[in-house]
């Protein structure tokens, strides 16, 4: 039973990783029809980035501020530089190219920082509470985890859903053509949208580093998970990714913990497929499937 | 091109809308073909004619949405060539998109409040809209998605009227209406028009219910002006209404 409680605590903290990484897919998906795939390299140069202020100031917080700035900084980059230039276009334009600043990405890393992964700091410690005698796996870092991929999943869809700038935001993903004539000045919504999904990103990134280490490459599988979560919840669903992230999360734990760590990838496909095959559109779509 | 200056145009004086030598290529096809035309505070101008004869191309280039390869659009006397289609709002104009143009996966209440964005309108000027058309008041909290076609259209204009308009554009505000809420649609138009003063461009396909409340009448074919007159004389000229109109 304590391995049970173990697992599922451990696949909720993993699972809002996921989810996080899942909904800076989904923001970016909604907003420009696009799969930013640089999405792993983009947390990783900001994860990079808060390892070095870390190191060099010896404050966490501070790196952790400096890690979603930067993301906000970075998003809006590559909105404006590169996606840009390929918005509106063929969808597989916008994909070669997130897949190429994805190497460019980690071709940098690897330049500046070398490609031996390193270490990177939790936030609170990673000794899990106990539990009438026992150890349980899930750490005050877990919580911190938790709650605050939580509290800006809340943020965000607060954001969009009672400021005027969520509205503007949503009229321009949702009709850039009649957000335009109504005002709405688009380009700075996509740009603006790109910021906001790169900073969840990088939040997931600081958050996953203790666990995976930080290094030009550590965090592929992180991009691959929540990339599958965030098409479980329906790609088009802010709170789907969500859900998806903690469904694969605890999928995986328990196959991890029951089964053995080497099924996990093939476990994340099995309920991909499980998923897509019960409900094509994932489990929040909004659009019809097709029957056939 | 038309290398002489724009013509001064006293703002008092000036027609709301001014249209002069409008032209639009999408690559080899010419869509609008050197059109001119007015609309005065407080008028509507209906444009008319088949399909394809480029009405809503016109529209399009009005607003700046399609690229004008030759001639201007003035608004109150001031040309607004080269201005940003989102800041044309700015500027007092409003376009009605065909096909209702409402944001189905937005609620009937955030598709008006994004009208008055830009002016940061207040919830005064949402319950003078609700007092306009209550059905919109009932609805506010639903979909606009589920709405029926005559109520989105109305949330359409509403929007658009949201955004205080000088010059509202139309664009085939009846198209697959019963007629009974077309007429509806219609007797508000008019009712903006003389209330509000709006200079409204109507574009319709239907040319009678257009004619009821136009003022002037414009007639399209292949992307050129083929009439220019009165509502009440275009409705009687028997060749038109044969020819172009399908009366």
């Amino acid at each position: 039973m304590t391995r049970f409680i173990d697992l599922t605590l451990n696949g909720i903290s993993t699972g809002s990783v996921y989810a996080a990484v899942a909904l800076a897919l989904v923001m970016i998906w909604r907003a420009t029809r696009i799969v930013n795939f640089a999405q792993g390299g983009m947390l990783m140069i900001t994860t990079f980035i808060a390892s070095d202020v870390i190191s060099s100031t010896g404050s966490y917080w501070l790196g952790f501020a400096v890690a979603l700035a930067s993301g906000l900084v970075l998003g809006a980059l590559v909105e404006r530089l590169l996606i840009r230039r390929v918005e509106g276009g063929p969808p597989l334009n916008a994909v070669i190219v997130a897949l190429g600043l994805l190497i460019l990405l980690e071709a940098i890393a690897g330049m500046i920082w070398g490609n031996t992964p390193r270490s990177f700091p939790p936030a609170f410690t990673i000794r899990g509470y106990e539990l009438g005698g026992t150890r349980l796996l899930f750490s005050p870092d877990d919580t911190f985890i938790v709650l605050v991929v939580i509290g800006v999943a809340l943020g965000l869809a607060a954001l969009f859903r009672y400021t005027a700038l969520g509205l503007r935001m949503r009229a321009a993903a949702l009709a850039p053509e009649v957000a335009r004539l109504l005002g709405v000045r688009v380009g700075r919504m996509f740009t603006l949208g790109w910021a906001l999904a790169a900073f969840v990103g990088s939040l997931a990134g600081v958050l996953v580093a203790p666990s995976v280490f930080v290094g030009p490459s550590q965090f592929d599988p992180i991009l691959i998970f929540g990339f599958t979560a965030a098409v479980i919840g329906g790609l088009d669903s802010p709170p789907g990714s969500v859900v998806g992230g903690l469904l694969l999360g605890l999928v995986l734990s328990y196959v991890s913990g029951y089964e053995g760590a080497a099924l996990v990838t093939l476990a994340a496909l099995a309920v991909l497929v499980a998923v897509l095959m019960v409900r094509p559109g994932g489990l929040f779509s909004t659009t019809r499937e097709r029957r056939v | 091109m038309n290398a002489a200056p724009p013509a001064e145009h006293d703002a008092n004086t000036a027609p709301a809308l001014e249209v002069e030598g409008l032209s639009t290529d999408y690559g080899p096809v010419r869509a609008v073909d050197d059109v001119t035309l007015a609309v005065r505070e407080g008028c509507i101008t209906a444009v008319l004619g088949a399909n394809g004869a480029g009405k809503t191309s016109l529209l399009r280039t009005i607003c700046g949405l399609a690229p004008a390869s030759a001639g201007h659009v003035r608004l109150a006397g001031r040309d607004i060539r080269g201005i940003a289609v989102e800041d044309l709002v700015r500027h007092g104009l409003a376009l009605v998109p065909e096909g209702r143009g409402v944001i189905t996966e937005l609620t009937t209440e955030e598709n008006l409040r994004l009208g008055g964005l830009w002016r940061g309108a207040d919830g005064g000027e949402l319950r003078q809209i609700y007092e306009l058309f209550p059905p919109l008041r009932e609805r506010r909290t639903q979909l606009a998605g589920s709405l029926s076609g005559g109520e989105r259209q109305m949330l359409s204009i509403c929007r658009a009227l949201m955004a205080r308009p000088r010059v509202l554009l139309l664009d085939e505000p009846s198209l697959g209406l019963a007629p009974i809420v077309s007429a509806q649609i219609m007797r508000l138009i008019r009712a903006l028009a003389a209330e509000r003063g709006l200079a409204v461009l109507l574009v319709e396909q239907n040319a009678r219910s257009a004619l009821s409340i136009a003022d002037r009448g414009v007639v399209l074919s292949l992307g050129r002006v083929v009439a220019d007159d009165d509502a009440d004389a275009l409705a009687a000229n028997e060749d038109l209404r044969r020819a172009y109109l399908g009366l």
